[in-house]
């Protein structure tokens, strides 16, 4: 419910609006945007980041967050822990439940090999769950792959590895193919067209989605698959640790059951990492739209074993979060809202950018227009945002679109009543998506023998920023590359003695800079006594 | 700031606490000192981890919500319902069809529906959750698959069913059933996938992998958008 405050705020965005309907704010320049991002980004904030002082990545900056876990020390002993007793002997480990991991437990299991997954929550609990607008593909006939590696490039600053790019792009189609053959109900025309519309970034109407529970919908039949073939999975159990064998190759992975406290040993002959992304560490102090188990578990553990990180310096801020209610703040409004038409509107009614340029310069604009500007709106607790016109979407699509189109976001609302339909929304950038991570080819392999890495873990393939809708199709993408390529490599993989001496030497190298105080992975936040 | 706030009673699994108003149940957990493993998820009404249930002093009503998406009232009793045993038929779907004779082959109970609304009452997402299992006692697939659509399986539904039912079990066997065998498949999806396959963009597609940054930042701003 607003304050009445807010809603005197609110009279002036509904006198705007009929006149806005019929402007279209300018697209930035491309100078423009870089002189943007470099003043308002939080990327680019002095003292948000510091040089990792060892591992791979050495002399390398990332945020504080990112360093204080790779400068941390294992929980294991090395020197005690004892690899003798195998719980598990499997072809292929999956570490993480969520899209990514699904579909590689899938595709390895087609190849032949014996799968186990392990997570750290429930099977499902992840970002895919939560991905609201939708998966891109070039499946139309006014648009190509050759069109859609553009807009990815150039979403990303030309700075993505054109490999993973060209496999992002041209698996796209196969990709939603496989979805709509294992049920995944997209929106779609009667005679089967597939409803797509724009995200930001995009020169195409490229977006595929389900309502907006799109990464609802592909988690949960991926998931209810997964259980038709029997897969093997074991929740509440994250990996805390790689194995390594005495030949340098991967060669599994210790879990940590979070309820009984045991660890597990997991022999594996290839290793494939999944576990997304990193929100839960609130990079900068946001907060975040990331769930509850997002604390960067595989960099870690792949950074011990000495995978090179990349482009973990980029962090992507989602334009809109919400900034009111006080309940929700943080969490998503999916860019599906600007993509049906809401502009973003400052104290004063007008708009201040296009509302579909990238997710970077979006969230920089709103930034400049809240901290240098002072048009942003204030909340009780003191925070400022702008107004997300939704109400202009039932002018331009008719009565009952947001209810019929954006479900959840609806709902979201009107649990604090708030009617999005009727009322606009308050937003300010949230943290929403690691742009970068544990390096990988387009096979999906890391420098480490038999180890892979699929989806929010991995980096490279977003370059510097990430476009909507290519976060859903990276999941799917690499996950099935990675799950038929470690189930392959699998059928000729010799095992030798295995140990947890990269861990040992992890430790000495620590030791050497006087860090490892503190214990990483981390598992899970600590809210305890604080309001989140 | 909490000392700053007005403060509430609750009582979680009947231990009392003090917790600042305003809270989402989840919150306030963690506020009272709780460090979920079970019973939290995305946080964000999507994953149907943290169904919880609560009754309020003098109120003989048992309410129901979502831990991160429902605000802590004075005086509520609560409990969290993480996990509930639920029957998960296993199947091909490849080799199903989309009858209502599948439906009751893998989930026969879903006929001993006593018609007494409590699904519907419970569900957080308010769903009409007997209507959707009316519609698949039927034989009404797509209707079951859209009416079920916006389900979390967060299990509620199944924890207060007097026959016993696993209503979203039966829910996303209509919705696969649906989307793989009733949907009409998108036909330029099949063109394009052929196309790929046949090579037709693997020229195109190298030849970029081999621009320069310069080269392509100059197609990327010429680039038509479409309207």
């Amino acid at each position: 419910m607003y304050t009445q405050e807010m809603l005197e705020a609110i009279k002036i965005v509904e006198k705007t609006r009929e006149r806005r309907l019929k402007e279209t704010f300018p697209r930035l320049k491309p100078e423009e945007k870089e002189q943007l991002l470099r003043s308002f980004h939080p990327d680019y904030m002095p003292d948000a980041m510091r040089p990792v002082k060892v591992g791979p990545n050495k002399g390398e900056k990332m945020p504080h967050e990112h360093v204080d876990l790779l400068e941390s020390r294992s929980m294991l002993d090395p020197d005690h822990f004892s690899l003798e007793k195998i719980d598990y002997d499997v072809d292929v480990l999956v570490i993480g439940g969520g899209g990514a991991g699904t579909s590689a437990a899938l595709l390895a299991q087609e190849e032949g090999a014996d799968v186990l997954l392990v997570t750290k929550l429930r099977h499902g609990d992840a970002n895919t769950m939560m991905a609201e607008g939708g998966i891109q593909a070039a499946d139309k006939e006014n648009d190509s792959p050759a069109i859609h590696y553009l807009d990815v490039m150039g979403g990303g600053g030309f700075h993505n590895i054109p490999e993973l790019v060209a496999a992002l792009v041209m698996d796209a189609p196969l990709c939603i193919q496989w979805l709509e053959s294992l049920g995944c109900m997209f929106s779609k025309f009667p005679d089967g067209t597939m409803n797509t519309i724009h995200g930001g970034g995009t020169s195409r109407k490229r977006m595929h989605f389900a309502h907006d529970y799109s990464g609802a919908e592909i988690m949960r039949t991926l998931r209810d698959e997964a259980r038709n073939r029997g897969i093997k999975v074991i929740e509440f159990s994250p990996a805390v640790e790689l194995i390594m064998d005495e030949h340098g190759q991967c060669a599994g992975a210790v879990l940590y059951n979070l309820e009984t406290e045991q660890y597990l040993v997991v022999r594996s002959k290839t290793v494939i990492i999944a576990t997304g992304g990193s929100g839960r560490l609130h990079i900068a102090g946001s907060p975040t739209t990331n769930h509850y188990g997002a604390t960067a578990d595989g960099l870690v553990m792949a950074y011990r074993a000495g995978a090179k990180l990349i482009f973990l310096d980029a962090t992507q801020f989602h334009p809109t979060g919400v900034a009111f209610p006080e309940q929700i703040v943080g969490q998503l409004v999916t860019e599906k809202v600007r993509g049906l038409g809401a502009q973003l509107v400052n104290a004063d009614g007008e708009q201040f950018i296009y509302p579909l340029e990238t997710r970077d310069a979006v969230s920089s604009a709103i930034i400049r227009e809240c901290k240098e500007r002072k048009k942003g709106i204030a909340t009780p607790s003191g925070m400022y945002g702008v107004w997300l016109d939704s109400p202009m979407i039932e002018i331009l699509h008719g009565k009952g679109t947001i209810e019929k189109e954006l479900p959840a976001m609806f709902r979201q609302y009107k649990r604090f009543n708030i009617n999005m339909a009727e009322q606009p929304i308050l937003i300010y950038p949230t943290l929403h998506y690691q742009n970068g991570g544990i390096l990988i080819n387009d096979r999906a392999e890391t420098s480490i023998p038999n180890l892979y890495v699929a989806g929010e873990a991995s980096g490279g393939v977003h370059g510097r920023n990430r476009l909507m809708g290519n976060s859903l199709l990276d999941i799917i993408v690499f996950g099935r590359r990675a799950g038929k390529n470690a189930a392959q490599r699998a059928k000729s993989v010799q095992l030798g003695r295995l140990t947890l001496d990269h861990v040992k030497r992890f430790h000495e190298e620590l030791q050497k800079e006087g860090l490892g105080q503190k214990v990483a992975p981390i598992l899970l936040p600590d809210y305890r006594g604080k309001i989140s | 700031m909490a000392e700053e706030k007005e403060m509430v009673n609750i009582y979680i699994m009947g231990k009392h606490y003090k917790v600042p108003y305003g809270l989402t149940i989840m919150k306030a957990m963690e506020y009272a000192g709780y460090r979920f493993i079970r019973g939290c998820g995305c946080r964000g009404g999507f994953c149907g981890a943290c169904g919880t249930v609560y009754r309020k002093p003098g109120d003989f009503r048992l309410k129901v919500g979502l831990a991160c998406q429902t605000v802590v009232e004075d005086g509520m009793y609560l409990t969290q319902i993480p996990f509930y045993p639920a029957n998960k038929a296993t199947y091909n779907l490849e080799e199903l069809t989309p009858t209502l004779g599948t439906l009751l082959q893998y989930y026969p109970e879903m006929t001993r529906c006593l018609g007494c609304n409590s699904c519907t009452r419970i569900c957080p997402q308010e769903l009409s959750v007997m209507d959707y299992i009316a519609a698949a006692q039927r034989g009404d697939i797509e209707k079951a698959a859209n009416m079920s659509f916006d389900c979390i399986m967060c299990g509620l539904c199944a924890s207060r069913c007097p026959a016993e039912i696993v209503q979203y079990n039966v829910a996303i066997l209509a919705r696969r059933l649906y989307g793989r065998h009733i949907a009409p498949r998108a036909q330029h999806l099949a063109k394009r996938v052929e196309e790929i396959k046949a090579g037709k963009f693997d020229e195109e597609i190298s030849r970029l992998m081999k621009m320069d940054r310069a080269e392509l930042q100059k197609l990327y701003d010429a680039r038509d958008i479409e309207p």
